[in-house]
């Protein structure tokens, strides 16, 4: 009993604390003036933090801004920069811009695909280590078909060169 | 100048002149020229949104427009007609049908169905499009409103509602292009959220995507029984809509043939809720009378409107002690039911089912609060919609109209005008005003309407003479109008002493249960029908209602005893959405039966490494053949990242955050809310174990 | 009397004090600091060059600082320094030396040394210019490469060299000469009417005049106005905007001002897509600079006037580049269109009369008011006065960035700028031509009935395309048409707002429509229910978006109708693209039957004697391409 009492009083004070203090949505907020006309900004800014829209941010964002929780969901979902889900260490971006997708672009995706073994809508592996996704115009049609690997870009990819690239990574990943 | 009938004007529709004043869109030109083009999205009330795309019209010189979106103006020529239009109006109506889940027979909507209607009329005949087969579970979450996704055809009309009129929100869209959804934050349930169970949702939905929740079969069940007592009270605002569904006109007093239709379905008794809404005045009245003497707790805000004191409860909190602690007439009559009618009808309180017959989906939600329930036991056991008894009346076989009116039972049945005009805006105070004229001033008025608080208009603002005293009295309907009615007086730029609100447009009798009905009128009547049944009553004060007089003199004593407050008060909750910061602990309930290992991915945490970290731990916990027993997932930040990376444990989150936030010290590991500090991947696999073994 | 502002500033004081500095930038290499260079190891390259000259003792300089006037004071520098997107993509990285204009392409790290030592003997790297893929000519500069010689870059002209994150160059080049023009020297009427006379239209889709709109949001009544620069450019082969954006950030700027001169405006705001992270950045700085140096600010060369700017991201919506989304998402809104009218020009941003235009277009405006009207109309054609730049993209050897007259044919572009069309693996080939697709997921394809049409808003738009964002992408004979529109039809799906019926759901049947076609499932009557709803689409929508979303399947059913009912009636892709419908074929000319195919083909599929003509199984033939692949004498076709 005496022995545990410490530790158990210890967890008592650990249990008061809140999960979470939201400092630093609370800055962002503050930066933009607890604007509710900010909303995209603000959450821009704490996708940046936490590298996606967890529930309870967002709830607290909407809370601070005063609006229905409902709206800045609305406001995450419609547009694509916002990620609901956690993204993987590596961020593939699959250029599927006109250009890219007139010199065959969706074979590269496939490959990838297939080689990470993602599912039908799964974007992210399970090991959390690539998200693989498409968007449109890199700007780089020069070098069609292009793809981003977090901020490296790779041009006039093939699906062997694609899948050699991730191959290359997961080996550097294993030698960590 | 100019006087008005200078500026009527006109132009051509379909090469007939029609005139036009001070219409704002074509669309409502049409409509007065009894020209009735399909709309799911254009409503008066609500702002001009543009998306259904039916109310296209061939403007001269503009080609096709939507007449919502489309000013009139003089000399227009317009066609509803033509062969591009007619072809166009299918297409699209084809392209909803496509993705709108087609089962019209089983339907709640099909009566009222506005798809269905256009559908028909517009001679629909094949679909030639492919159906869109995503199923979506239906949102059964809440107790006043059910959401199928299935049949939503994204009008919009019920998420601008929610927000322009209520000003609540709960709903929105979600999603973007084909996926678009209209749904309550983060997909969850309705009853989960904000929503204040108005109906006016249900009420505006062209389709059968939000619907009151049926509590009919509990009603059977309980009318089958023969060991149940049922009975039922009736709302004032459903007898004047009732008759709708047989033919009837809006506003037409259905009173005795809805008692018989009630008889024939199997209800012992059938007992009038304006019983109770004169108990409720005289507490209410009594309650402000009191307050107003001390100056205390002022503007009194009425609380029989369900969806409104759960607005409160939400937004303002700090304003509840403003709101009367009155039940509402349901409850009231709920409470004195369950108490008093088992002696008098000699049944065993278990087996006594009190049913109430309301206008409003939020009553459905009242009844369940769990300050009305006693001994496991609800005050009121189901609530019906007026839309839910006209089916059972249907479905009983009973010939409404050939019915022959009948009288309610006594005691409960009887009433003053005084609740009868409860459901109508405006009415709770009039008939406050009725009460507390003669409590105060100790001589009866000459006529005893007050016309002043009469208006069926969103804000309502005036002063009686009380004797000495000028009452400041505010009446309002709508949420969205309340709440900026709430915001004035907490800043101080208003001051009322008395305010009534009404979540619904014109009171009760437009209430999210009440029958659909696309007529502009309806409100309007259906209110003259409540203070025209108020005339043809004899009393019109609720002191004067025997009844309730014996009901104080031989239970309740005196207005605001200690039984009255036991018995017809109440108390209400905070429930202001918390934000995280605020939640505690145990309203974050962790599966025991799984260890949940959350991993940080934010961006700092990926920095330092926590994407390793969950690797390993995803390819330790395969090895070990314990995926089954503990959840692995990603997460964000937990905000130590001075220690990080952190992990929680039921939850772990191991976590690093951005530089600024970092500091020396190592990956931090949380077991039950437990961080551990300076976490590595064989701290972590020690702490699973640990805790497994606890588990165990 | 306290000076509560900045004094105005001195463009002339401070353009002499950087052409003075510039004046000892002895040679300059530029490199092109674009995306596509980028992409290719240009800012690698730009290091190199750095370290290469202070190798060689020279005096390296990467900007020109206004306060490093002292020390290098007297003393000649090589400056190396970066600029926005030269154009010409397809040669990158790219690297130019002024004053000899001397292009290098596909410079890499390992040149740089040698490009260095050149600027001391005077002599060139050969093998880094340019040669023309026919004649075999070298070219020493950009006035010898046809790619460039045959544009007129005026817009795009000081890309290719100008500092973007450097104002004062900018201001050395006549830079805000016409915004002080326009606010000294001008009323509102007459800015308004000098845009109107130069029959500037809108470069961002529609065409509209831009001096209509600036007019009726000047006539409007109200204390508070905006101008917001659409920098949504979401066209996914469409890189103009970014180009300009990084480029030429203070020209829109500019442009901006000039605007908010008109109309009465004292707000600006920069709408940049979040996709395009330099755009962001160099718009950013340049706002910044512009505040510093007292270009903006509460008065506006000295006029009394005031004019701020903020920059705003996008969140990945193409659906924004329409005007009432865009001004709902800076609202904090979903980015839903809403209806018209009220016009942006009578109630926009706030409620407040609001002036929204494109890049392009602002970025026209200084030279306009700089050249006046009547000198700006000379070029371009008569309905669509000016330049306009394309993203030249596909099958076309020389990709890039180019900027014509309007009036410029579509063969022009085609063979003399782009070089000619080409087959996958770039070999231009001499009568390869399919169709040009113009105008992104808002325009059409064009065919070779339409090289010879002078292009600008008004042609195009009667042939069923539309200038849009100035996306061109060539396609060769090996593109299927029906595949095209089904690419942009997805597009326009997965962009759509979701509000109007016939966009959410027209789209959504279009495509299933287009997949059924590709995939042998269509009958018969597929083509009329899909030409009759794509109407519909297209005369219903809310917003622009959804009316011309139909655009690509509508401009290829009229084109294309035979390859379209060859999918449906014959079950039959003529280009084999469509995987369902390919007819696997070997040709006995070029089979030399060597069984490479007969050991890859996964369900023997095919079969023949060794060394005789090998025959492939239709009804087996699960159209893999693997044979196609593994046979060495392109034999095969049709997969």
């Amino acid at each position: 009993m005496c022995q545990n009492t410490d530790s158990s009083a210890v967890q008592a004070e650990k249990q008061k604390q809140p999960v979470r203090s939201f400092e630093k949505i609370r800055e962002i907020l503050r930066d933009n003036n607890h604007d509710p006309a900010r909303l995209v900004p603000i959450l821009q800014k704490v996708q940046e933090e936490y590298r996606y829209l967890p529930e309870d941010a967002m709830s607290y964002v909407a809370a601070a801004l005063g609006l229905p929780a409902a709206r800045v969901y609305g406001v995450a979902t419609f547009y694509a920069h916002f990620a609901l889900q956690p993204k993987g260490k590596y961020i593939i971006r699959l250029c599927d811009g006109t250009a890219c997708h007139v010199k065959a672009s969706i074979p590269i995706l496939e490959a990838m695909r297939s080689r990470l073994g993602l599912g039908e809508e799964q974007e992210t592996t399970d090991d959390m280590l690539f998200t693989v996704e498409t968007v449109s115009c890199l700007g780089a049609c020069g070098l069609a078909p292009v793809m981003l690997v977090n901020e490296q870009t790779y041009g006039q990819m093939t699906p062997e060169g694609a899948v050699a690239l991730i191959d290359k990574i997961m080996e550097q990943e294993n030698n960590q | 100048m100019r006087n008005t009938s200078e500026t009527k004007t006109t132009l051509t529709v379909n090469g007939r002149e029609v005139s036009f004043n001070e219409e704002t869109n074509l669309l409502a030109v049409l409509r007065k020229a009894d020209i009735d083009i399909p709309t799911f999205c254009y409503h008066s009330e609500l702002s001009v949104y543009g998306a259904c795309r039916l109310c296209i019209v061939d403007v001269e010189g503009r080609g096709i427009v939507t007449s919502c979106s489309t000013a009139p103006e003089p000399n227009m020529r317009v066609r509803t007609d033509t062969k591009e239009l007619r072809q166009m109006r299918k297409i699209n109506v084809e392209l909803l049908l496509a993705g709108h889940q087609r089962e019209c027979p089983t339907c709640d909507k099909s009566d009222t169905c506005r798809l269905l209607e256009i559908a028909r009329r517009l001679g629909i005949d094949e679909i030639r499009f492919k159906e869109n087969n995503r199923q979506q579970p239906l949102d059964r979450s809440g107790v006043s409103l059910v959401r199928d996704p299935n049949k939503c055809v994204l009008c919009g009309d019920c998420v601008r509602y929610c927000g322009e009129i209520q000003d609540v929100g709960a709903i929105d869209f979600i999603g973007r292009g084909a996926k678009t959804q209209v749904a309550p934050a983060f997909n969850k349930g309705l009853g989960e959220v904000e929503c204040v169970n108005c109906g006016q949702c249900a009420a505006v939905c062209p389709t059968g995507a939000i619907t009151p929740r049926s509590e009919i079969e509990d009603v059977w069940e309980a009318l089958h029984d023969p060991d149940k007592t049922v009975v039922v009270q009736l709302a004032p605002a459903v007898r004047v809509s009732a008759g709708e569904a047989f033919g009837g006109a809006p506003g037409e007093l259905a009173t005795g043939r809805l008692v018989a239709a009630l008889k024939r379905l199997g209800f012992d008794q059938v007992y009038d809720t304006s019983f109770t809404a004169d108990l409720t005045v005289i507490e209410e009245a009594n309650e402000f009378l009191t307050r107003y003497q001390a100056g205390e707790k002022l503007p009194q805000f009425t609380s029989c409107c369900p969806a409104w004191v759960k607005f409160m409860e939400q937004y303002h909190p700090e304003m509840l002690p403003n709101l009367s602690t009155c039940r509402s007439p349901q409850q009231m009559f709920g409470s004195l039911a369950k108490r008093m009618l088992p002696e008098r009808l000699g049944v065993e309180k278990k087996n006594l089912v009190v049913v109430s017959l309301m206008p409003c989906t939020a009553k459905k939600f009242e009844a369940k609060r769990e300050e009305f329930w006693s001994d496991e036991m609800a005050d009121v056991d189901h609530v019906l919609t007026t839309q839910e008894v006209t089916r059972m009346i249907k479905e009983a076989g009973i010939r409404f109209t050939n019915l022959e009116p009948r009288a309610f039972d006594m005691p409960f049945g009887f009433k003053t005008g005084a609740g009868v005009i409860f459901g109508s805006s405006g009415g709770v105070t009039e008939a406050v005003l009725r009460y507390a004229y003669e409590e105060v001033t100790g001589s009866r008025r000459e006529e005893f309407e007050f016309h002043q608080v009469r208006g069926n208009r969103g804000l309502l603002e005036t002063e009686v003479e009380l004797g000495e005293n000028k009452i400041k009295l505010a009446v309002v309907f709508g949420l969205g109008n309340a709440r900026q009615l709430v915001e004035r007086v907490a800043r101080g730029e208003a001051d009322y002493d008395f305010v009534e609100v009404m979540a619904c447009a014109g009171g009760c009798v437009s209430g999210g249960g009440q029958p659909v009905n696309g007529e502009e009128e309806t409100r309007e009547r259906r209110i003259h029908g409540l203070f025209n049944a108020d005339e043809t009553l004899q009393l019109h004060a609720p002191q004067e209602n025997p009844y309730v007089q014996e009901g104080y003199n031989k239970v309740l004593r005196e207005p605001g005893s200690e039984i009255a407050h036991r018995l017809l008060h109440t108390d209400y909750t905070n429930r202001r959405p918390t934000l995280g910061l605020e939640v505690p602990e145990e309203h974050h309930p962790r599966p025991k039966e799984k260890v949940k290992i959350e991993v940080c991915v934010g961006t700092g945490c990926f920095l330092r490494g926590s994407q390793e970290l969950y690797s390993e731990l995803a390819a330790y916990l395969k090895e070990t053949g314990q995926e089954e027993e503990v959840e692995l997932c990603g997460t964000y930040c937990h905000e130590r990242c001075d220690r990080g990376p952190v992990m929680a444990m039921a939850g772990i989150r191991p976590m690093t955050c951005r530089k600024t936030w970092m500091s020396e010290h190592g990956p931090v590991v949380s077991v039950d809310e437990e961080l551990l500090e300076n976490c590595d991947v064989n701290a972590a696999k020690t702490a699973i174990q640990e805790k497994l073994k606890k588990l165990n | 009397m306290t000076m509560m502002t900045k004094p105005a500033v001195d463009l002339e004081l401070l353009a002499a004090k950087y052409t003075q500095q510039a004046e000892r930038v002895r040679r300059r290499l530029v490199v092109c600091a674009g995306t596509g260079c980028v992409a290719g190891g240009a800012l690698e390259v730009h290091q190199a060059l750095l370290e290469a000259v202070q190798e060689a003792g020279l005096e390296a300089k990467v900007e020109l600082r206004q306060e490093e006037d002292e020390q290098t004071a007297g003393r000649q520098v090589t400056r190396i320094s970066k600029s926005g997107c030269q154009g010409f993509c397809q040669m990158g990285p790219l690297v130019t030396i002024f004053p000899d204009n001397i292009l290098y392409c596909r410079v890499g790290v390992d040149d740089a040394a040698e490009i260095v030592a050149t600027l001391r003997n005077g002599e060139t790297v050969e093998r880094l210019l340019y040669r023309h893929p026919v004649s075999g000519e070298v070219c020493r500069g950009t006035g010898d490469i046809p790619f460039y010689n045959r544009q007129t870059r005026t817009v795009l002209q000081s890309c290719a060299f100008l500092d973007p994150e450097d104002l004062r160059e900018y201001v050395a080049n006549s830079g805000y000469a016409a915004a002080r023009e326009a606010y000294l020297n001008m009323t509102p009427e007459e800015v308004c009417q000098e845009i109107l006379d130069s029959g500037l239209r809108g470069r961002g889709g529609g065409g509209f005049p831009a001096g209509r709109k600036w007019e009726l949001t000047r006539i409007q009544e109200g204390e508070r106005k905006f101008v917001i620069c659409n920098g949504d450019e979401g066209d996914p082969g469409a890189f103009m905007d970014r180009s300009l954006m990084e480029g030429n950030p203070h020209s829109v700027l500019e442009g901006m001002m000039i605007a908010a001169r008109a109309v009465g405006a004292s707000e600006g705001i920069i709408y940049v897509r979040l996709e395009y992270p330099l755009a962001v950045k160099r718009i950013r700085r340049a706002v910044a600079d512009a505040e510093e140096f007292g270009i903006i600010g509460d008065n506006v060369f000295g006029s009394g006037l005031k004019m701020h700017f903020t920059v705003m991201e996008g969140a990945g919506a193409f659906v924004c580049g329409e005007e009432t989304a865009l001004i709902a998402s800076i609202e904090g809104r979903r980015g839903m269109p809403g209806i018209k009218p009220p016009f942006p020009a009578q109630s926009g941003l706030w409620g407040c009369p609001t002036v929204i235009n494109n890049v392009e277009t602002l970025a026209t405006v200084p030279r306009i008011i700089n050249l006046g009207a009547a000198e700006f109309k000379r070029m371009g054609s008569d309905n669509s006065p000016g330049t306009k730049t394309f993203a030249l993209t596909g099958h076309v050897a020389n990709t890039g960035l180019i900027e014509v007259p309007f009036g410029t044919s579509l063969r022009e572009i085609v063979y003399n700028i782009g070089g000619g069309v080409t087959d996958d693996s770039g070999k231009v080939l001499e009568d390869g031509f399919k169709a040009v697709q113009i105008g992104g997921p808002s325009g059409g394809c064009l065919t070779d009935k339409e090289l010879d049409l002078p292009l600008d808003f008004d042609s195009l738009r009667e042939v069923g395309a539309m200038v849009g964002s100035g996306g061109l992408v060539v396609m060769n004979q090996q593109t299927c048409m029906v595949s095209v529109a089904r690419f942009f039809m997805q597009f326009t799906q997965n962009e759509s707002c979701g509000k109007c019926v016939p966009c959410r759901e027209g789209t959504r049947q279009m495509l299933v429509m287009l997949d059924d076609i590709m995939e042998g499932r269509a009958d018969e009557t597929v083509l009329s229910d899909l030409k009759e709803l794509a109407r519909t689409v297209q005369m219903t929508s809310l917003c622009g978006l959804g009316k011309t979303a139909p655009s690509p399947v509508l401009s290829t059913l009229d084109y294309f109708a035979e390859e379209y009912r060859a999918h449906v009636e014959d079950k039959f892709c003529p280009t084999g693209q469509c995987k369902a419908l390919a007819r696997p074929e070997i040709d006995p000319e070029k089979c030399i039957g060597c069984t490479a195919c007969v050991r890859k083909c996964p369900v023997d599929a095919i079969s023949g004697e060794r060394k005789q003509p090998h025959q492939i199984d239709v009804e087996l033939c699960v159209k893999c391409g693997a044979c196609v692949e593994v046979c060495k004498f392109n034999a095969i076709t049709g997969v």
